[in-house]
């Protein structure tokens, strides 16, 4: 399970401040009637690095979906560095760029080579000039090594390239909190690696990270908390240590011994 | 356990196999013709019997097509050409009257002396689309705007164009080829204009019409600027309502004002005098270059979330395709006269453009809705989440997309519209297949003349819907993403 990371962890950097990045308060979403999130509280402090577990169909991509409000919730509250969601579409916007957001399925635009998917919101969103919004992609196609496929298009990279390139997107508007939606889920094994590589890199220098997971490995190395989803709550959060050598409720052991104990 | 059997169980490879190219391909023509051909009792009979009927049917037409007469008056004249060169009996097609009556399928009645103005305007329309249509490739825009230059100025010399009209168009195209050298979205300024200019050229008049219609828009882009800072639809609200009250009420005036100060005006045209192919594709540029983005905006208004936008979309959509083409240029010709205030003059050319253009945004819009039905659902997340508002996420990531998709569909579209543009014949305007065929046969010497007529025009609506065809496969290969 761990045998993806194989390196030693950077924690200098990895730092959780008192600041509240996300705060999520009595939050409820149906899907018509489908109760499919219920009672949501959850606060994530700046820096933090949560990994959101639980079998499918729990509602963890939703949740985090709705914090950067691709699902509507129904009641509650949702507050993203200060900012309430509402059907509001400025507030809306300003989450959005403020947050970014890595898919399963990469989503990368197939018509855009990799600079322009990168470059594409900073120049749009940000008003940035296309010069310098070149220079940044460039900075983050470098960091997650592929500077060499810059004016290729997505369809001629592997799942893993795509995925790097995914997240350089996102890094480009250099946003303050990032989302993952199981990065990993669609990747071939030889490939899962250099993506967790990537956003371990990510945690050392103390992005806010949620990301919904299935390597337990990752959540071990990176996460400081390790939260239990399963039909639509959260059934028990704790430190990773904790969580897979002492889990308290039923659900969670179950969980654990199905996935750990092959 | 044998040895084999170990062998099968447990197997390490040392070496890698190289890489190396695929056995020749056996080539050959009787290679080919056996497996294409005759590759069974079966398809060796279907063979010989296409065979058959291909020699039937050149065998049956060659005479008529060998036997072709070109210089004649009058199809008598043809058939004693035919009578005395071919012998008692024989067939033969009578071209003879393509070669007499080709100004009538080209131009209608338009006044001979200025069959240069409607050339003109088919000429620089090249410099007009090339920027658009060729944006990626200078070198197909230099063969299409060499050739446009060339065609066109030696037919307006022919034509006895006026010389300051002829300096123009050589400015225009050989400036265009200059500047598509250089800098080609440049280009699309003129590629802008030409609508207007187009439509001074053909219809003539004075210059301050199309001049004054441009001054609408401008006003509303003022009008929007200034409101903008109140409220954002205050600005789309005093922009409409600015264009139209100029466009309604003071371009008219204006334009008449202007005219006597400056006199910008060249001799008028009126529409019926438009007719054959120059009223065909007239109509049809004009309905292509306006249903396609008409098209796109009823395509995202019937998949807005927006319960009046879309429902007024689907009426509108639904109706427009549910009524054949025929009743809504009858609206146009019959009815729209009982609404409109009397006197009023409304160009019948101008309303048919109207009805056709409507008639395939309809149909636009549900072959543009199928493309976006296609685009995957992370597309629209992606862009979501990147912050893009909605107008700047469906023109950068979404309509892209799903226009390429729908390029096949568009293009259909398009060859359908501009084959049906010849339904106006029951309008009574001159299309090039019916009423100016029967316009030819009228006279005493052409009388009796079918096949020939239209042969010839199916011919020219071939060419061009077959051009449009293959662009459409030139514009698909050329935005291929999906592999190397």
């Amino acid at each position: 399970m761990s045998e993806a990371i194989t390196r030693e962890i950077d924690r200098s950097q990895m730092q959780v401040s008192d600041e509240v990045a996300i705060e999520i308060n009595a939050m409820n979403k149906w899907y018509g009637t489908f109760h499919v999130l219920r009672d949501i509280n959850l606060t994530v402090h700046r820096g933090e690095r949560i990994v959101i577990a639980g079998p499918s169909g729990s509602g963890k991509s939703t949740l985090i979906r709705c914090i950067n409000r691709l699902e509507e919730h129904q009641s509650g509250k949702i507050v993203v560095d200060g900012v309430e969601l509402t059907s509001d579409i400025k507030n809306i916007d300003k989450v959005r760029s403020e947050v970014g957001m890595v898919f399963q399925h990469f989503n990368l635009f197939p018509h855009l080579t990799i600079l322009e998917n990168c470059t594409l919101a900073p120049i749009w969103v940000r008003k940035v000039p296309k010069r310098q919004a070149e220079e940044t992609a460039m900075h983050y196609l470098t960091k997650v090594k592929i500077p060499d496929q810059a004016h290729k298009y997505p369809g001629q990279l592997s799942g893993g390239q795509q995925q790097r390139v995914a997240i350089a997107r996102s890094l480009c508007m250099k946003p303050r909190i990032m989302l993952f939606d199981e990065p990993t889920s669609a990747l071939d094994p030889e490939m899962i690696k250099e993506v967790l590589d990537t956003m371990i890199e990510l945690a050392e220098e103390g992005m806010t990270m949620l990301c919904v997971t299935h390597e337990m490995g990752f959540a071990q190395a990176v996460a400081n908390r390790v939260i239990f989803m399963d039909q639509g709550q959260i059934v028990e959060q704790n430190n990773p240590y904790d969580f897979f050598n002492n889990p308290q409720s039923e659900r969670t052991k179950l969980f654990l011994s199905q996935i750990l104990g092959h | 356990m044998s040895d084999t059997h170990a062998q099968t169980v447990s197997f390490v490879r040392e070496t890698m196999i190289e890489a190396s190219p695929p056995p020749e391909k056996q080539a050959g023509a009787v290679k080919w013709l056996r497996e294409n051909l005759f590759s069974g009792p079966v398809n060796t009979a279907l063979t010989l019997l296409a065979i058959l009927a291909i020699w039937f049917l050149i065998n049956h037409f060659w005479n008529w097509v060998a036997h072709s007469v070109w210089n004649a008056n009058s199809l008598n004249e043809c058939r004693q050409i035919i009578r005395d060169t071919w012998g008692e009996g024989s067939t033969g097609a009578c071209w003879a009257v393509i070669r007499e009556r080709w100004n009538q399928y080209t131009f209608g009645f338009y006044p001979m002396d200025l069959y240069w103005r409607p050339t003109m305007s088919f000429g620089l329309l090249f410099v007009a689309l090339a920027p658009v249509l060729f944006s990626e490739s200078r070198k197909i825009r230099r063969i299409v705007l060499a050739v446009a230059a060339v065609v066109t100025l030696a037919s307006m010399i022919q034509l006895n164009a006026p010389t300051p009209w002829l300096i123009f168009a050589a400015i225009v195209l050989i400036g265009g080829l200059i500047i598509s050298e250089r800098n080609n979205s440049w280009l699309l300024v003129f590629s802008l204009l030409y609508p207007f200019l187009g439509v001074w050229w053909l219809w003539g008049g004075s210059l301050w019409g199309p001049i004054m219609v441009i001054v609408g828009p401008v006003l509303g882009y003022i009008a929007w600027k200034l409101l903008g800072r109140i409220s954002p639809i205050l600005a789309s609200v005093g922009m409409i309502g600015v264009t139209l009250f100029w466009w309604l009420a003071l371009a008219g005036r204006a334009a008449r004002d202007a005219e006597n100060i400056l006199s910008l005006a060249i001799t008028p045209v009126n529409s019926d005098r438009f007719g054959g192919f120059l009223l065909s594709t007239t109509i049809g540029i004009a309905a292509i270059a306006i249903s396609l983005p008409l098209g796109i905006v009823l395509a995202l208004a019937r998949r807005s979330d927006m319960f009046l936008v879309k429902s007024l979309a689907v009426m509108f959509i639904e109706f427009i395709r549910g009524v054949p083409l025929i009743t809504l240029l009858f609206v146009a010709s019959l009815l729209l006269n009982y609404f409109l205030p009397p006197g009023t003059n409304f160009d019948i050319i101008l309303r048919v453009i109207i009805m056709v253009t409507i008639f395939a945004a309809a149909y636009m819009a549900e072959v543009i809705r199928g493309g976006l039905a296609a685009l995957p659902k992370g597309q629209y997340e992606a862009a979501d989440a990147l912050g893009l508002d909605y107008w700047k996420a469906q023109r950068l990531i979404i309509l892209p997309q799903a226009l390429k998709i729908s390029i096949p569909g568009i293009v259909s579209t398009f060859i359908g519209m501009f084959k049906d543009t010849t339904l106006v014949t029951f309008v009574g305007l001159y299309d090039p297949l019916k009423s100016m065929s029967d316009a030819v046969r009228a006279s005493t010497a052409w009388k009796g003349i079918y096949w020939e007529p239209y042969i010839f025009v199916g011919a020219i609506f071939f060419i061009i819907c077959f051009g449009m065809s293959r662009y459409s496969m030139y514009l698909e290969r050329r935005l291929q993403r999906d592999h190397r």
